[in-house]
């Protein structure tokens, strides 16, 4: 490597470089976390294939557990799939500020002009994207395992669509306090799995009223009013938890 | 100008120091000296508003830093142990998302500038994973190259750095405070800056 001369001359900020002052508004800070997340996370397609097979797996165990019944089986399908979304979220989740602890990227996060909860936010809704709308994706495709109706099928990707994100978002609030702990993992699913417990009854509730010929509006409803608390609270507790983590 | 009055820090319920005051006004830099454990990170994270002191307050230009204004955040350049960098994003990626996210977003000329700068024009497109430990604080040069904020908290810049990125480090500290900038830097080896600049701060 060679000397450089005046190597602070040559490469300082110059007037044309600077683009319009930043305002730091919460837009920003989203997109800045999204499209940074979303960028790692398709350069390890690895680790988000691990988790989506591990979806794929436990499915596909249940059938070959249980006797082949067409009955039985339209019964347990959408409770499996919503028990093995919630594991496989699990799955992901101690990898959503951990990395960034380690490589001191939060602490810059922490730092940054940016208002923490929307670049917390940002990396939630990365998290979502990489592995809770590829769920969502895939259940039809395992629903069929279980000989669901089309309409159930339905009913399902739509609860898993509002389900899925709060996930993401309550786990989130767990991933961040479980930082500083050894065996985060194991805590952290102790200290979330019952919050979903929530999510899982009315998510595989909405297929099972269908089933039942009842309307599944009023389990997806409550879906979405859950996913709107999440949405306003989870990156303000999530964003608070960072920070204790990092003090 | 960065002041600080009675500080005190805890680790648990050890104390790790406490009565701390100086005043590092522009221009100068304030070299945080002793042993390991004796608090340096620490105090450098309180200077930066990561870590709550004890006691006592820090204020830069008459801010209080336990809870800095998004400008002030972004006058502020934090180099902490780990030089923040994303193995699987590459040289050039990484910086370009580091001064966004600082608040200074920059164009992709400028920051090829800065590598080129610090000795990393080869490696700009390389996945960060595939550097040593020298070039990857070679990137915290950089972002010291780009310029922008005016207070830089420095915890062991020097570390991993070969005789040329001494240099290097040496000259850019020099050429931010010669404009009136302010640094705080921990650090076990003498930074090669004019005496009259440098005040040294030794930790019990």
């Amino acid at each position: 490597m060679s000397a450089t001369s005046h190597p602070a001359s040559a490469s300082r900020r110059e007037d044309a470089d600077l683009p319009a002052p930043a305002d730091f508004g919460v837009f920003a800070a989203v997109r800045w976390a999204v499209a940074r997340d979303l960028r790692i996370a398709l350069r390890s397609r690895a680790e988000l294939a691990v988790q989506l097979l591990f979806f794929v797996i436990v499915v596909s165990l249940f059938p070959l557990s249980t006797s082949p019944e067409r009955q039985l089986l339209q019964t347990l399908g959408p409770g499996v799939l919503w028990v093995a979304a919630l594991l496989a979220a699990l799955l992901s989740l101690p990898r959503l500020f951990a990395g960034d602890l380690a490589d001191g990227t939060l602490e810059q996060i922490a730092l940054s002009p940016y208002p923490l909860p929307a670049l917390v936010f940002g990396k939630v809704l990365a998290h979502w994207l990489a592995t809770g709308l590829p769920l969502a994706v895939l259940a039809p495709l395992l629903g069929l395992q279980y000989a669901l109706p089309a309409d159930t099928l339905v009913v399902l990707v739509g609860s898993l669509l509002l389900g899925t994100p709060i996930l993401s978002l309550v786990g989130a609030i767990g991933a961040a306090l479980t930082l500083n702990t050894r065996g985060g993992g194991g805590l952290l699913a102790l200290l979330v799995l019952p919050l979903y417990a929530p999510v899982l009854i009315f998510g595989a509730g909405s297929a099972d009223a269908l089933r039942a010929g009842l309307s599944a509006a009023p389990n997806l409803s409550l879906l979405g009013a859950g996913l709107l608390v999440a949405l306003v609270g989870a990156p303000f507790a999530a964003a608070a938890a960072v920070r204790i983590a990092l003090d | 100008m960065l002041e600080a009055q009675d500080l005190a820090a805890r680790r648990g319920a050890h104390l790790l120091f406490q009565g701390l005051s100086f005043r590092v006004p522009p221009g100068q830099v304030l070299v945080i000296a002793g042993r390991n454990g004796s608090g340096k990170t620490t105090l450098l994270r309180i200077l930066a508003g990561l870590t709550q002191p004890a006691e006592g307050r820090v204020t830069w230009l008459g801010q209080d830093l336990a809870s800095p204004a998004p400008a002030t955040r972004a006058d502020t350049l934090f180099a902490g142990h780990a030089p923040a960098l994303k193995d699987e994003l590459t040289v050039i990626e990484n910086l370009l998302a580091l001064a966004e996210l600082a608040g200074t977003p920059l164009s992709a000329q400028a920051a090829q500038r800065a590598l080129d700068a610090c000795g990393l024009k080869a490696q700009r497109h390389l996945p960060a994973r595939t550097l040593s430990q020298g070039q990857r604080r070679r990137i915290a040069l950089a972002r010291m190259a780009l310029g922008g904020p005016r207070l830089w908290l420095l915890d062991e810049p020097a570390t991993a750095l070969d005789a040329d990125g001494l240099r290097l480090l040496a000259a850019l500290t020099g050429d931010h405070l010669a404009a009136g900038g302010t640094v705080a830097a921990a650090t076990h080896q003498p930074l090669d800056l004019p005496a009259d600049r440098v005040q040294t701060l030794a930790m019990a």
